[in-house]
């Protein structure tokens, strides 16, 4: 049955990354001009001389000369094949060796912002319901009304400016100076996980906040449930009854809400590096759409597009795995 | 959300009971009543909706901020290229009522700027000169709406006082000037771009909808997969495609647009979600099983429901759109200067420097936060009140 599942799933998302694959490529192609334009108008203006025939040779060399269909063929199978995402301009190197330590950055991150999502929503989500209209109640539906309604980089500004009012930090950053160009190491991995939970927190908020409100509500809707009176008269302990019970059952219409949670934290971690200076792949994103540098920036919307994808998959099968009732709902 | 039960029948046996009571004795509670269970789908919808408080002052407050959005050259002091030399980066104005000699009404005192030892900037307020605050001041002449050309503004000081009451920026032109204008394009993309994703979801579900099978197949995929990716990376790369000599309502409709083309999807799965399973609600069968006509089931019964919902989906719909505005322009790639919106101004705060040295800068943001927090408090009344005959 889960192998079905599994197997089904697998199969939708094939038409699915084709898709993406060709609205990265239209994006690709979406400045006036072909994409050498911009390269040629840079060069003649930094001086370089450049005749037509060059230009000629440059958009032969790139497959400019052929046809919308075989270029997106070509494209596409040299990324399937090869593992080759075109050559940005600006950087002057393949796309996917200027991606290459960016993009596991953004998963990380990304993974880590689920993460805590959930680790953090559920238990305040049950507290609260729990303690319904007590002051913390209140604390947090507070919180979370401002953490809904404030996007991540406007968060994010407002942290960098307390930090830099109180403890005078002006830049945040995934790294401590010394580790900044530093091979890997552990000692470097232990001094990311310092720094990390930074932009892991201000992107989390917003999930955090809405998950919070439902995960309070579906509690609430059990909590007076027959049940629960029942189990509390035979004498259950309360932490036991709760965990064993209405929490289950309130989880269980938590795990639809992976469905926006990922594409939502990818959005937001766009931003949120930018402003905190985080070198995962949205810096270079806005600096690629800036230069129009399209290889590089349709590269970067592929790639970001198909980890949502498969995130949202990988989490939609650990949790049919997990609660095998679920599969029903996605089988109809 | 989970307020809302939808309902089963249940409720409506003791409504029955009680219409009957109402008519036997007429008292005045009972008259009451009777009102109740009489008055229509939407007397029950602004009923319900009088008792969500958080939601009717939201409705108040954003009334307020559209008011705002459409009289903003009278309401800002000042025009939003006007810059003050001298005044750059000068602070919110502090507004006195007392001077020495006791009340006096409110009143600014003129300022002047320098550097300190530290060659930083620094004002200072000059005591001998005050400039009280009057309303309905001449200032910088502009055409309201485009038509009337006047130069009154609701408030302001004399010519050679200056009032900036949320400070200045980089160019010393009046913040609170700029926030108010800023208004007008922020306020409105949102409805805007609500709108067009709207029409796209219709044109495309309709055409989903009447050709079934693989078409509608495909569209579905396509729904699914738009709203499951990231919108801020694609809107990112359409934003970028505008061309940059574009003048400001050209780039202020390709924006929209842009917010639109990735936004229309999620807009349309809910809307679509909401009428299949009205499509299944016990009244609508049971119509079905009564003989009425599927013109009239659809006219009578499920459109009013149905508007109530699409309502909702929309105020709920907008602070995505506000808030997608205003990160392309805070990176730059949203609405160009001259134009202002929040989001063109937030992008002096890029640099944090520049935050730290003159906080005023962030004052947008606050607007942008109330904004979406208003929406969404709208929305969830309006959620509560879209089914007035649920159990709350």
């Amino acid at each position: 049955m889960l192998a079905q599942y599994i197997g089904r799933r697998l199969l939708l998302l094939i038409p699915l990354l084709f898709i993406v694959s060709i609205i990265s490529f239209a994006l690709i192609q979406l400045p006036p001009g072909d994409i050498l334009n911009m390269e040629v108008l840079r060069l003649r203006s930094a001086g370089t001389q450049i005749s037509e025939e060059q230009v000629e040779a440059l958009r032969q060399l790139y497959g400019l000369d052929k046809s919308m269909p075989e270029q997106y063929w070509l494209w596409l199978s040299n990324i399937l094949l090869e593992g080759n995402f075109g050559t940005s301009f600006t950087y002057v190197k393949p796309v996917g060796e200027i991606l290459a330590a960016r993009v596991p950055l953004t998963a990380a991150v990304a993974i880590f912002t689920a993460l805590f999502v959930w680790i953090t929503a559920v238990p305040i989500g049950v507290y609260s319901a729990t303690h319904q209209y007590s002051l913390i109640d209140y604390f947090w539906t507070f919180i979370s009304f401002i953490g809904i309604a404030t996007p991540g980089f406007l968060l994010a500004l407002i942290f960098l400016w307390v930090a830099f009012v109180l403890f005078d930090i002006s830049a945040i950053g995934l790294f401590s100076q010394q580790y900044e160009t530093a091979p890997w190491s552990w000692a470097k991995f232990l001094d990311m996980l310092q720094h990390i939970w930074v932009p892991i927190v201000i992107i989390g908020m917003a999930g955090t906040a809405g998950l919070m409100r439902t995960m309070r509500g579906m509690m609430l809707d059990e909590l007076n449930k027959q049940y629960v009176i029942t189990a509390r008269s035979k004498g259950l302990t309360e932490i036991r009854l709760l965990v064993k019970y209405p929490v289950r059952t309130s989880l269980n219409p938590m795990i639809s809400t992976i469905g926006w949670m990922l594409p939502s934290i990818i959005s937001g971690e766009v931003l949120v590096s930018m402003v905190l200076n985080i070198p995962t792949t949205g810096p270079v994103l806005l600096q690629a759409l800036l230069n129009q540098d399209m290889f590089l920036a349709g590269s970067i919307v592929f790639i970001l597009s198909v980890l949502t994808v498969i995130g949202t998959l990988i989490s939609d099968i650990l949790l049919v795995w997990l609660d095998p009732r679920i599969r029903y709902e996605g089988m109809t | 959300m989970t307020e809302s039960i939808p309902h089963n029948g249940a409720p409506h046996k003791p409504e029955i009971e009680s219409v009957a009571a109402a008519t036997a004795s007429q008292s005045a509670p009972d008259r009451e009543k009777q009102a109740l269970y009489t008055s229509s789908q939407w007397q029950l919808i602004w009923r319900r909706f009088k008792r969500h408080r958080l939601a009717q002052i939201a409705m108040i407050m954003l009334a307020f901020l559209y008011i705002i959005a459409a009289c903003a050259e009278f309401i800002a002091p000042y025009e939003t290229r006007r810059d003050f030399k001298g005044f750059v980066y000068a602070p919110p104005a502090k507004i006195h009522f007392f001077d020495e000699d006791g009340f006096v009404g409110p009143f600014v005192y003129g300022l002047k700027g320098g550097r300190d030892e530290n060659y930083q900037r620094i004002f200072e307020e000059v005591k001998e000169e005050q400039y009280p605050i009057r309303f309905f001041v001449r200032g910088d002449e502009y055409k309201l709406w485009g038509v009337y050309k006047t130069n009154l503004h609701l408030f302001g000081v004399e010519e050679d006082g200056q009032i900036f009451v949320l400070g200045t920026d980089r160019l010393g032109r009046d913040l609170f000037s700029r926030v108010i204008y800023g208004t007008r394009i922020s306020l409105t993309i949102g409805l805007v771009g609500v709108f067009l994703s709207f029409v796209l979801g219709l044109i495309i579900g309709g055409v989903s909808g009447y050709f079934g099978g693989t078409v509608d197949e495909i569209i579905q995929r396509m729904i699914d997969l738009l709203v499951s990716i990231p919108h801020l990376p694609l809107w990112m790369a359409l934003a970028a495609a505008v061309p940059r000599d574009w003048n400001s309502i050209q780039t202020y409709f390709a924006i929209t647009i842009v917010l639109s083309i990735v936004g229309w999807a999620g807009l349309a799965r809910t809307v679509r979600g909401r009428l299949l399973s009205l499509r299944e609600e016990d009244f609508t069968i049971a119509a079905r099983v009564s003989g009425v006509s599927e013109w009239r089931i659809i006219t009578k019964h499920l459109l009013p429901l149905f508007t109530s919902y699409i309502v909702v989906a929309i105020t709920l719909a907008v602070p995505g759109m506000i808030i997608g505005e205003t990160s392309l322009s805070f990176i730059g790639l949203g609405i160009q200067p001259p134009a202002v919106s929040w989001g063109t101004l937030l992008q002096d705060s890029q640099m944090i420097v520049n935050v730290a040295l003159h906080p005023w800068l962030l004052i947008p943001a606050l607007f942008v936060i109330v904004t979406v927090l208003m929406f969404n408090f709208l929305g969830d009344g309006l959620r509560d009140a879209a089914d007035p005959y649920s159990i709350s």
